[in-house]
């Protein structure tokens, strides 16, 4: 099932621009509701049965957190959090996995020629034969998604399901979320749907729910409808207003250029050079040869 | 051909910033990519109930193979039925897992038998199961069937045993049980949803 060129946005450490002719493609969403997700854990199941992915079983670390942690075999998982807001005990419920960021901070830090490609529907996915398991990308997520393979030093994260999208269909967590925590659709629709819920909240006592599309990083294709829009934090550290490392961007954005023009001007020199002045002679004084 | 040494290393030189520039990016490459193949495009789709709880979602079952004679059929991928008017395409963390639930080792996949004083089970026939199934319900309902009660009113009770019916089952499988279970005078039914 190749893909047309045309369908791709970005690609990874690439200078030729990709074909944008197909700019009519509809943008895609995933939108989590948190505070309607009852944290069953079917989201996480379904994907590792659709992407055929086994993690270790690992062993109960006093939480519901299982995985504690994403890894290469776990591309989403299940964070909760206790914590007192207005004087009430809430228990906050957060789907983690790659945010599928407008700007991705992954594929801006990629060097691997094609190793991360941002499709025209807005999907960020990683083509496994071309990543090289730098971890760049690990540096370069604003959330901390990526997780390196122990078993073959690639790397891997959520592709929001790119196989089920790309024939029409909706990806797997989405589908089997039984609360309808989940949903999938165009970005627009999905930021409308989104819309309504916050308003519903605002009448249940929560005045600062909101949606969470972070602008600094041009948007994200997966967002959140949070009771605490304004406190992100208190979802196990999402990030308030995440961008891409100051670091990443010195070092991919003004950095780049500026080593490429460094790189020709001395191959340039060494051209003049050798032209102008000549290659260097032998000192006849030297006597090495008549030796 | 005649190479001298300042000439061997001057191609070496060459060949060895041509590559770097290739390796640095200078290479202009297409810019393809490809998403993992679609798994179901043309895999049987079996529908089927969820055989967890009494919700009995609808489930797709995707096996191998078109159903041709040669081909052997395996289940590797379920989920939930969108045509369901129970779960719509939903299903919960039990039933998302149900692939490795039909796979699993711990399957119990034919009648098995204790006798008593045995420890050990022991592998019967379906025949034999069924067959022994009814000697017992024949014998205890035999024994131990109330036709009236204390004051003399027809009743046809019989207390003894139970019946404990599966979940994965459609209305009419569910009125048939009843039909059955209620005709024998059997009051004890329950449903394995409820255990």
């Amino acid at each position: 099932m190749a893909l047309q060129s045309q369908d791709i946005l970005r690609r990874s450490a690439s200078p030729t621009q990709p074909p944008v002719a197909r700019e009519h493609k509809i943008e895609v969403a995933k939108l989590i509701d948190v505070t309607t997700c009852i944290g069953c854990k079917a989201c996480q199941v379904a994907c590792a049965e659709w992407n055929d992915l086994r993690d270790e079983i690992g062993s109960n670390v006093g939480v519901y957190d299982n995985p504690a942690d994403l890894s290469a075999q776990t591309w989403t998982v299940m964070r909760y959090n206790e914590v007192e807001e207005n004087g009430k005990l809430e228990w906050l419920i957060r789907k983690d996995g790659c945010m599928h960021c407008a700007d991705p901070g992954c594929l801006k830090a990629c060097p691997s020629p094609g190793a991360i490609i941002q499709y025209a529907n807005g999907i960020v996915d990683f083509q496994s034969e071309h990543c090289i398991g730098c971890g760049y990308c690990i540096s370069g997520c604003p959330f901390d998604v990526p997780r390196l393979s122990q078993k073959d030093n690639k790397v891997y994260k959520c592709t929001l399901c790119s196989d089920r999208v790309m024939v029409g269909q909706e990806p797997a967590c989405v589908k089997t979320c039984p609360t309808g925590a989940i949903r999938f659709g165009s970005k627009e629709d999905m930021t409308a749907f989104a819309g309504e819920r916050v308003e519903d909240l605002k009448t249940r006592g929560f005045p600062n729910a909101g949606l969470y599309d972070p602008a600094g990083v041009g948007g994200t294709h997966v967002m959140y409808v949070l009771h605490h829009a304004d406190k992100p934090g208190l979802y196990s550290g999402l990030r308030k207003n995440p961008t891409i490392s100051p670091v990443v961007k010195l070092w991919k954005g003004l950095l780049k250029p500026l080593a490429t023009i460094g790189f020709a001007a001395a191959g340039l020199f060494g051209f003049l050079h050798y032209i102008g002045v000549g290659p260097n002679r032998p000192d006849d004084d030297d006597g090495e040869d008549q030796a | 051909m005649q190479v001298t040494r300042r000439q061997f290393f001057k191609l070496s030189a060459g060949g060895l910033a041509t590559s770097t520039l290739a390796m640095l990016g200078m290479l202009p490459q297409n810019a393809l990519a490809d998403v993992r193949s679609y798994k179901l495009l043309r895999a049987t789709e079996t529908r089927n109930t969820c055989p967890y709880c009494s919700v009995g979602c609808g489930i797709l079952m995707y096996s191998l193979g078109d159903g041709a004679k040669n081909a052997k059929s395996t289940i590797f991928h379920i989920e939930g039925d969108p045509d369901h008017p129970v779960n719509r395409g939903a299903l919960c963390p039990k039933g998302a897992g149900l692939v490795d639930f039909v796979h699993s080792e711990n399957r119990l996949k034919h009648p098995e038998v204790r006798e008593p004083g045995a420890k050990e089970w022991k592998r019967i026939s379906w025949e034999e199961a069924f067959e022994r199934i009814a000697r017992h319900m024949k014998q205890d309902r035999d024994a131990h069937f109330v036709e009236k009660n204390a004051d003399g009113v027809t009743v046809n009770r019989w207390l003894t045993t139970g019946m404990l019916c599966a979940s994965a089952s459609s209305n009419e499988t569910g009125w048939l049980s009843q039909k059955f279970v209620r005709s024998l005078g059997m009051l004890a039914v329950d449903n394995q949803a409820r255990v």
